[in-house]
């Protein structure tokens, strides 16, 4: 199939293409440079025209979104749609079961989105889920911070033994890249505890969190992988936390980023996830307050960093992470059904309901600290657009955050009108900041950085060879000011006129017109199969006395996998 | 138990299979194999083992389709197949039962014609673990893997669950015995402790029994929960238990450093029901404040889990989910197949790997006499009886592989062994083949002519 995107206003930041009326070519799944004049022609004229966005951090698929979507009916109930001759009922409002997820992504104009925590024991799960979504591709990012190997590796400082058991276990479990949750602290609630701080250690191991966050991102520059690590710090949630995100983050300047080629797109050695969450001062919730100021300001200061935010979008929403000492800390202030799921040897999670309503004062302080720091870190290439989905609120909910990053007069009336409670003003900076994204900012927070954040060399750009994933919005940006029309642009943002995915074109005018099986992105070392090799015979007596299931049970076969992407990186 | 010598005449080995049994799904099992059956399986409890390896008894062979003279007849698989096809295409309040006994593969074809044609999908949680779910839904799931429970667990509770008979290698390989991480004596590092009004095989090798009252479930952790919480019991006994006792067994769970708390149909089929489990899970949670506690359902059917974990992302809904109006409904006593049944209400049942027969209350039963009922199994049944047309399947880990869910949530992929009888299908074929052909009978009912957003998900209007 070939065709053009005729006439549309390209924002294409990747290329440094800022609202330029340009021709997209297609053929064959891809973008290509140009084709003869008598392709078919699809009118864009005076539309956005943005690469498809690019989740870099949500839960979408996994066992802890089941054990969600077991024990909460009434979101599932909140979210049901009839089925139509394109899709399927829909079901589920923060945790929409599989097919819904996709469908949803899909209209609002995305193509791809990070599963951002894999249990490698489990992950046959997130895979088989990974397959039911439609419409868009999903690389899922394996959890090695609690695993009882690494932090082995990490007290005795075993890098190469690391990176061989990261590489095997890439392989064994499909995924993508190296997530670190709470690094040490899920161990201890293995034990009802928790670490506090990054130097704190976990129970019976002896090694730090710093000592684990460490190994693992000289092993991952070791073999050169796509991404860098993915780090959610100790201390998520706490009043007074943002001294351990900050120590957490300064003592990555050490790593030294890989020269390998898989590694080249990206430019930082971590990325760190929902930055809202660990940006808070204070000693308790009475005297909490923004910290944005001062974590921005280490992050406008260090260039081996990116972050996305994980804004709160004032909605009831369902909180699940492989923080799960945090996940009981709400469970104690809030009192709802708390669910709680320990994975032996590697992880744990957690999961509780939570309401964040903007007449509270802790839900309004976590929203604008958010804001805060999208509007104070000065880079965009740094930031990412997340809302943590569904943790902060629901992924649907992007194009509302669109609207307030792109309307500063939006943010100021609902500080003004008490739309959101005093806290807003009172404890954080935002009244005062009157920046505001334009169009190119956008497709960067939301498309052009977390494509290149995950290292992925085919999507979030419109550069020829590239993957023709496409979206088109409603909006001629020469005619219309996203600053007095926020609620067009939300509009707009949720709508796409058009969705491309490999081509095809899956959404028209907000409506799905086709659906797509998705691909399951994976990162395949290459030139350490014989460490690889050596490192699984090592472990073999350990893997066969203390896990619960056999070796040739555990692993992840092919056929669990959707339409497989292996991305190669060449280790040697 | 006479002894049986070891069996030494075998053609060669699979390693590794899983068992297809009970919620353990142990993944341990050798299978010994000559002339293509399996003629003896190492590593198996008595329950898996047989199951294994009487195979062939009482196997179906054939498709057979009930004549005009109410007997069951052999036909082709066409024909069966056809049959089928036509009841369910012609049903207009079609129920699709079973599926624990079957893999997730298989499960994907059976949703899809659910969805098509608008069908009640559900499984034996209905009458089992339904109570559980039910409950969790209401206080919560704090749950562990089985290998947290080898690894760290000191404390170990079995309530209203006789694991020793229904799942008897729970205790060797995770619960009790093995020697785990952290306790590396095995037994001796652990408290067992089992609360059953039957002193059960499970109580005999546990370290304390506690014998509570017939149905005083509640009023027993009810009393836990307020010692835990530091209250004074103002009765000498509750449910029949010594109030020193309840003081003493407290005292054991909160100093446990990791406890876990598995429990059966014992808990949730006594008066109470799900109530009783609510409480048991406000139990785990309230001594998370002073120790680890989690639970674990003991699950019965080896996939039983994993309808339920496949459902809920598929649809959104765990079991119970009625698509007759072209979206996904559930509503416990309204979209279950015993209630649905007893309404008769349905007019075609399609039973894949359970057997309703000999499960249901009469009053369901009743009714599946006089619907259509299809059934997919490989072993004749009460449910066979019932059945105008018999399909027959192929064993799931023995002759055909597919994934679980073992109790705790753990995937498991269930190799093929052996080859199963030339004249069976798989299920996920034979699924598949009456999907197809239902599309081609009857034009998909209740679509939407276009998308409509829920309100509830606070979406702006789409506009022009």
């Amino acid at each position: 199939m070939e065709y053009v995107l005729k006439n549309g206003l390209v924002y294409d930041p990747a290329n440094e293409i800022n609202g330029e009326k340009m021709d997209i070519f297609v053929k064959d799944g891809k973008i290509v440079e140009s084709l003869p004049d008598d392709v078919k022609v699809i009118d864009v004229t005076d539309k956005v025209v943005m690469p498809a966005g690019v989740d870099p951090h949500a839960h979408v698929a996994g066992p802890k979104l089941v054990v969600g979507r077991l024990y909460r009916p009434e979101d599932s109930r909140r979210g049901v749609s009839q089925k139509t001759k394109v899709e399927r009922a829909e079901a589920g409002f923060s945790i929409p079961c599989c097919p819904t997820t996709g469908y949803r992504y899909s209209r609002m104009g995305y193509g791809t989105v990070c599963e951002a925590a894999m249990p490698a024991m489990e992950a046959k799960h997130t895979h088989e889920e990974i397959a039911t979504i439609r419409n868009i591709d999903v690389n899922p990012l394996t959890l090695f911070g609690n695993n009882w190997f690494v932090m082995e590796y990490a007290r005795e400082n075993r890098i190469e033994d690391l990176a061989a058991y990261i590489a095997a276990f890439l392989r064994i479990s499909k995924g993508y890249g190296v997530k670190i949750v709470n690094p040490c602290g899920s161990e201890a609630w293995g034990w009802g505890k928790n670490v506090h701080g990054y130097d704190d250690k976990a129970p019976y191991f002896d090694v730090t969190s710093r000592q684990v966050v460490l190994a693992l991102a000289k092993a991952n520059e070791m073999l050169g992988l796509p991404h860098s690590i993915h780090i959610h710090p100790n201390d998520l949630g706490h009043p007074g936390n943002y001294p351990t995100t900050i120590d957490t983050l300064d003592s990555i300047k050490e790593i030294t980023k890989s020269t390998k080629k898989a590694a080249k797109t990206r430019n930082q050695t971590v990325h760190t996830t929902h930055l809202q969450f660990h940006s808070y001062g204070g000693n308790s919730w009475k005297d909490a307050d923004s910290a944005a100021d001062k974590v921005a300001k280490f992050v406008n200061k260090t260039d081996y960093m990116t972050c996305d935010i994980g804004q709160v979008t004032f909605d009831e929403t369902t909180t699940m992470t492989a923080d799960a000492p945090m996940e009981y800390d709400l469970f104690k202030i809030s009192g709802l059904k708390w669910a709680n799921k320990d994975i032996e040897c590697e992880t744990a999670a957690g999961i509780i309901p939570c309401i964040y309503s903007p007449k509270t004062p802790v839900a309004t302080l976590q929203w604008a600290i958010g804001l805060e720091l999208f509007l104070l870190i000065d880079d965009p290439w740094k930031v990412c657009l997340t809302t943590d989905h569904p943790n902060a609120g629901p992924f649907i909910r992007y194009p509302r955050i669109i609207s307030w990053l792109m309307s500063a007069p939006r943010r100021m009336e609902m500080i003004e009108n008490g739309e959101v409670h005093k806290w807003s003003h009172k404890r954080t900076g935002l009244a005062g900041l009157e920046r505001e994204y334009d169009f190119y900012d956008i497709a960067t927070i939301t498309r052009a950085a977390p494509a290149k954040v995950h290292g992925f060399t085919d999507r979030g750009a419109l550069t020829p060879g590239y993957n023709a994933d496409i979206a088109v919005y409603g909006l001629n940006p020469n005619d219309f000011d996203p600053s007095r029309n926020p609620e067009e642009v939300e509009r707009a943002f949720s709508w796409a006129n058009l969705t491309i995915k490999d081509g095809q074109i899956l959404c028209k005018d907000g409506d799905l017109v086709a659906t797509k099986k998705p691909h399951d992105i994976w990162c395949d070392v290459k030139g350490w199969e014989e460490e690889e090799a050596r490192i699984c015979n090592e472990i073999m007596p350990f893997f066969t006395q203390y896990y619960s299931i056999k070796w040739e049970t555990y692993q992840v076969y092919d056929h669990y996998l959707s339409d497989p992407i292996a991305v190669q990186a060449l280790a040697k | 138990m006479t002894y049986e010598p070891p069996v030494t005449d075998y053609d060669y080995i699979v390693e590794n299979c899983t068992c297809a049994f009970c919620g353990c799904n142990c993944d341990d099992l050798d299978f010994l194999v000559k002339n293509g059956h399996v003629v003896a399986v190492r590593h198996a409890c008595r329950l898996g083992a047989s199951k294994v390896m009487e195979d062939l008894d009482q196997r179906i062979m054939v498709p057979m389709v009930r004549n005009e003279e109410g007997v069951l007849t052999e036909v082709s698989w066409d024909e069966a197949l056809d049959t089928a096809a036509k009841y369910i295409a012609e049903s207009i309040r079609p129920v699709f039962y079973g599926w624990s006994e079957t893999s997730t593969e298989c499960m994907k074809e059976g949703l899809e014609l659910g969805e098509y044609i608008g069908a009640v999908l559900d499984n034996q949680a209905t009458i089992c673990h339904g109570p559980s779910l039910q409950a969790m839904q209401n206080a919560g799931y704090p749950i562990q893997t089985l290998g947290e429970v080898k690894n760290r667990a000191d404390v170990i509770v079995y309530s209203g669950s006789n694991a020793m008979n229904s799942h008897p290698r729970h205790l060797a390989r995770w619960a009790a015995f093995p020697r785990g991480y952290f306790r590396q004596r095995g037994r001796f590092d652990r408290t067992v402790i089992t609360m059953d009004p039957k002193f059960s095989d499970t109580a005999k090798c546990s370290d304390m029994w506690v014998g509570f009252e017939q149905n005083g479930d509640y009023g027993f952790y009810n009393a836990i929960r307020a010692v835990i919480k530091g209250k004074k019991l103002q009765s000498e006994s509750v449910s029949g238990i010594p109030a020193e006792d309840i003081y003493e067994i407290v005292e054991t769970m909160k100093n446990a450093e990791f406890g876990t708390l598995f429990f059966g149909l014992g808990l949730t089929h006594t008066l109470g029901k799900q109530r009783n489990i609510d409480i048991a899970i406000k139990m785990i949670q309230d001594l998370n404040a002073m120790s680890k506690w989690g639970l674990t359902p003991m699950r019965g059917h080896f996939n039983v889990n994993g309808f339920n974990i496949f459902m809920a992302f598929e649809t959104g809904w765990a079991f119970g989910v009625d698509f007759c109006r072209g979206y996904g409904r559930y509503m416990l006593g309204e979209t279950n197949t015993i209630d649905l049944l007893v309404r008769e209400e349905p007019d075609c049942f399609l039973v894949i790997a359970a057997d309703p027969g000999a499960h249901f209350p009469n009053g369901a039963n009743q009714h599946l006499a006089n619907i259509p009922v299809i059934q997919i199994d490989i072993h004749w049944g009460p449910s066979t009886e019932l059945a105008d047309v018999v399909l027959p399947g192929s064993f799931i880990s023995v002759e055909c592989g597919g994934t679980s869910y073992r109790m705790d949530g753990v995937p498991i992929w269930m190799k093929k062994a052996i080859d199963k009888p030339e004249t069976c299908r798989d299920d996920e074929w034979i699924v598949r083949e009456i999907k197809e052909r239902v599309f081609k009978l009857r034009e998909e009912p209740n679509v939407a002519p276009k998308y409509v957003p829920n309100p509830g998900l606070g979406l702006l209007e789409k506009g022009d």
